[in-house]
C-alpha cells in the first residue's frame, strides 16, 4: 500500500482495520515532505510532536477496537492563517514571524476532534493577499506540475501539498478565490463553503465579510467529508450560521439527471484562454450527457466584480491590520524612542509591498471625502452582484464556469503589475461577495499539461448540490 | 491622476506607515492605476440600491426580521468569564516583544 496516495476514507479504514497505523501514515508523509518540499516550498512549519501525539491517540483507539471518527489518522496541513495553539502561525508575514497562538482556530480544533493528524502549516501569500503565492514573506511556492509556474494563491501551499501527495487534505481560506484558483492551478479539488457555514474563529482576519475557510482535497468525496467535520454554528463567531449541516457523503451518489445548470456568457468573454474555454465547454457537454439541463443565465454585473472586491476587501483589511502595532504580539522595530514611531517603523519593517498597497488603498477608500464615492459605492454594487445570483438561482440549481481565465502562469510573470494579478480572480470574486458556495474541480489540461479547473457555484447553504454535480463529473471524467 | 504625492503622505499617516521614498513613488503609480480601473463602477446608477455590508443579514434564522435583528441567536450575556476563560496572565504576555512581569511595555507615549 502506497501510504501517500490514499484518499480520506481509504486511509481511515486502513487505520481502523489495522492494515496500517496513523503513525505510519504520518511518517510516510513526513518522508515525502523531506524528499519533495525542498523544491516546492509548501510548508512553513512542521509540527511533528503534535502530529505524533495525535497519531498515537488514534492508534490506541484502533487497537482497542473503537469506532474511529471520519478523519482518523488522516495527515493534513493547515494554511498558516489559521491559529494553532503552541505552533507558530505567521500568516506568511514577517510581522508575525515569532507568533505562537495561545488557542486553536475552531476549524483546526474540529479537524483534530474528527481524528485528523496535523503535519504542519502551509505557505501562503502574506495575510492571504495574492493570487500566485509570490507574496509570501518566506518563500514562493512552486507548482508541483511545473516548477517554473506558480501554484496560484493565496492558498498556494495548501494546493501544492495535496497535488504533490505531501498531505491527504489541507485547509485553505478564500476571500476572493484563494481556495478555488490554486486548486485549479494545481489540479486538485477546492471547496469554498457558504459564508457563515464554517466558523472564522481563529482565522487571522483579512476581510471579515469575505473570509471563508474550506478544504483542498484529492477527490470531491474527501471535500464532502472535511466540510462535514468543520461546518456548523460556533458561538465564538457571531457570523457563523445556525443552519443544520447535512451528511454530505450519502448525497453524492444521488442522480444529477434533471438538474438545471446555468451557463453565463459573462464568464466566457474576453481574456478567457482558448484552451481553458474548450476544456470547460467539454465539461459542460459531459454534464449534459449525464442528464443535466443546460440553461443560459445572465449575470450582468460580473464585469464590476473586481473593482467592487478591491474596494471592500482592502477597506476591511486596512481596519483588520491596524491591530499589528508591535505592542502585544507582532514584530516591534528596535531602537525606537516614541510610541508613534514604534507603530510606524514596526509596520514598515513587518509588512510586505502588496500588504502595504492594500492597506493604503483601503485607507484611502475609507478616508473622509472618499467614503461614499468608493466604499459605499462598492457596497451598493455588491448588492447588485448578489441580486444577479438571486435572479439566476430562481431558474437553475447551480452555475458552471471556468475557475480562472488561464492555467498556471510563470513565476514573475505578473508580479510587477498588481492589476493584471487581480484579474486572475475575475471568475471567483463574485461568489465571495455574494456569500454563495463554490467548488473547483479538475477538468482536463492544456497542451503543456497544466491543469484546468471547472467551477460550480451553488445557492446559499446548498453545498450538497454542487458536491453532487462535482462528484458525478469526477466519476464520469 | 487622482492621487497626488500629498495624498499618499496623508493616507500613509492615517495608516501608521512611514514608507520609503521609493515605496511612495510606487504607491502613487499603483494607486492611480487601480483607482482608474475602479472608476468603471461609476457607469452604474446605484442611487436606489441599498449597500450590502454583510452576507449574513440575508440568512439569520428569523425570516420575519431584518438585518442584525435576525441575529438574536448570536447575542449573549456580557459576563466576565464568557464563552472562553480569559487567558492566564503569562500566556497573554508570552508573545509580547517587551513585557515586564505584569504589563506590555511601550516607549514614551507623550512626546515633548
Amino acid at each position: 500500500m502506497d501510504l501517500t496516495s490514499l484518499t480520506i476514507d481509504v486511509a481511515r479504514s486502513a487505520v481502523q482495520d489495522r492494515r496500517t497505523t496513523a503513525l505510519a501514515l504520518a511518517e510516510a508523509h513526513y518522508e515525502r515532505i523531506q524528499k519533495e518540499d525542498g523544491q516546492i516550498g509548501a510548508f512553513l512549519t512542521l509540527c511533528r510532536e503534535r502530529a505524533i501525539e495525535q497519531a498515537d491517540k488514534i492508534d490506541r483507539m484502533a487497537a482497542e477496537g473503537k469506532q474511529l471518527p471520519p478523519l482518523a489518522g488522516v495527515p493534513v496541513g493547515i494554511k498558516d492563517v489559521m491559529s494553532t495553539r503552541g505552533v507558530r502561525t505567521t500568516a506568511g508575514s514577517k510581522i508575525l514571524e515569532k507568533y505562537i497562538p495561545p488557542y486553536d482556530c475552531t476549524a483546526v480544533a474540529r479537524m483534530e476532534a474528527a481524528g485528523a493528524v496535523i503535519l504542519g502549516k502551509m505557505n501562503c501569500d502574506e495575510f492571504a493577499m495574492g493570487s500566485s503565492n509570490e507574496n509570501s514573506a518566506y518563500q514562493p511556492v512552486r507548482n508541483p506540475r511545473d516548477l517554473s509556474r506558480v501554484p496560484g494563491g493565496s492558498s498556494g501551499g495548501s494546493a501544492a501539498a495535496v497535488a504533490a501527495d505531501m498531505a491527504v487534505a489541507t485547509l485553505g481560506s478564500d476571500t476572493g478565490g484563494s481556495i478555488r484558483q490554486p486548486a485549479s492551478f494545481c489540479g486538485v479539488v477546492g471547496l469554498m463553503p457558504t459564508y457563515g457555514r464554517v466558523s472564522r474563529y481563529g482565522l487571522i482576519a483579512f476581510a471579515s465579510s469575505l473570509d471563508h475557510i474550506g478544504p483542498l482535497t484529492k477527490t470531491v468525496k474527501d471535500a464532502a467529508i472535511v466540510l462535514r467535520a468543520i461546518a456548523g454554528r460556533d458561538a465564538m463567531d457571531s457570523t457563523s450560521a445556525d443552519v443544520p449541516v447535512p451528511d454530505y457523503v450519502p448525497e453524492l451518489d444521488k442522480p444529477v439527471r434533471g438538474l438545471k445548470l446555468g451557463v453565463a456568457k459573462e464568464y466566457f468573454g474576453d481574456g478567457l484562454d482558448d484552451e481553458v474555454r474548450h476544456a470547460v465547454e467539454a465539461a459542460i457537454d459531459k454534464l449534459k450527457g449525464l442528464g443535466c439541463e443546460i440553461v443560459p443565465v445572465s449575470l450582468p454585473h460580473t464585469p464590476y466584480a473586481i473593482p467592487t472586491y478591491y474596494l471592500i476587501a482592502t477597506a476591511e483589511a486596512s481596519s483588520n491590520l491596524a491591530r499589528y502595532d508591535g505592542v502585544r504580539y507582532s514584530h516591534r522595530a528596535r531602537g525606537v524612542k516614541a510610541l508613534s514611531e514604534m507603530y510606524r517603523r514596526s509596520r514598515d519593517e513587518g509588512f510586505g509591498p502588496e500588504v502595504k498597497r492594500r492597506i493604503m488603498l483601503g485607507t484611502y477608500a475609507l478616508s473622509a471625502g472618499y467614503y461614499d464615492a468608493y466604499y459605499v459605492k462598492a457596497q451598493k454594487v455588491r448588492t447588485l452582484l448578489t441580486r444577479d445570483f438571486d435572479q439566476a438561482f430562481t431558474k437553475v440549481d447551480a452555475i458552471v464556469t471556468p475557475t480562472s481565465p488561464t492555467a498556471a502562469f510563470r513565476l514573475g510573470e505578473k508580479s510587477n503589475d498588481p492589476l493584471s494579478m487581480y484579474l486572475a480572480d475575475i471568475y471567483t470574486v463574485t461568489a465571495d461577495l455574494s456569500g454563495i458556495p463554490g467548488i473547483s474541480i479538475p477538468c482536463g489540461q492544456t497542451r503543456e499539461k497544466l491543469p484546468i479547473g471547472l467551477q460550480i457555484l451553488g445557492k446559499h447553504f446548498d453545498e450538497a448540490t454542487i458536491l453532487r454535480i462535482a462528484h458525478a463529473y469526477e466519476q464520469a471524467a | 491622476m487622482k492621487v497626488t504625492q500629498k495624498d499618499v503622505a496623508y493616507v500613509a499617516d492615517l495608516a501608521n506607515l512611514d514608507l520609503s521614498d521609493e515605496e511612495r513613488t510606487c504607491m502613487l503609480r499603483d494607486l492611480n492605476s487601480i483607482l482608474d480601473y475602479i472608476d468603471r463602477l461609476n457607469e452604474l446608477d446605484t442611487s436606489d440600491v441599498p449597500p450590502m455590508a454583510q452576507v449574513s443579514d440575508r440568512y439569520g434564522v428569523d425570516q420575519a426580521k431584518q438585518g442584525s435583528e435576525r441575529f438574536a441567536y448570536a447575542s449573549r450575556q456580557d459576563v466576565l468569564e464568557g464563552l472562553r476563560k480569559s487567558l492566564p496572565h503569562e500566556e497573554a504576555l508570552a508573545n509580547a516583544p517587551d513585557p515586564d512581569e505584569h504589563f506590555f511595555r511601550v516607549p514614551k507615549v507623550i512626546e515633548r
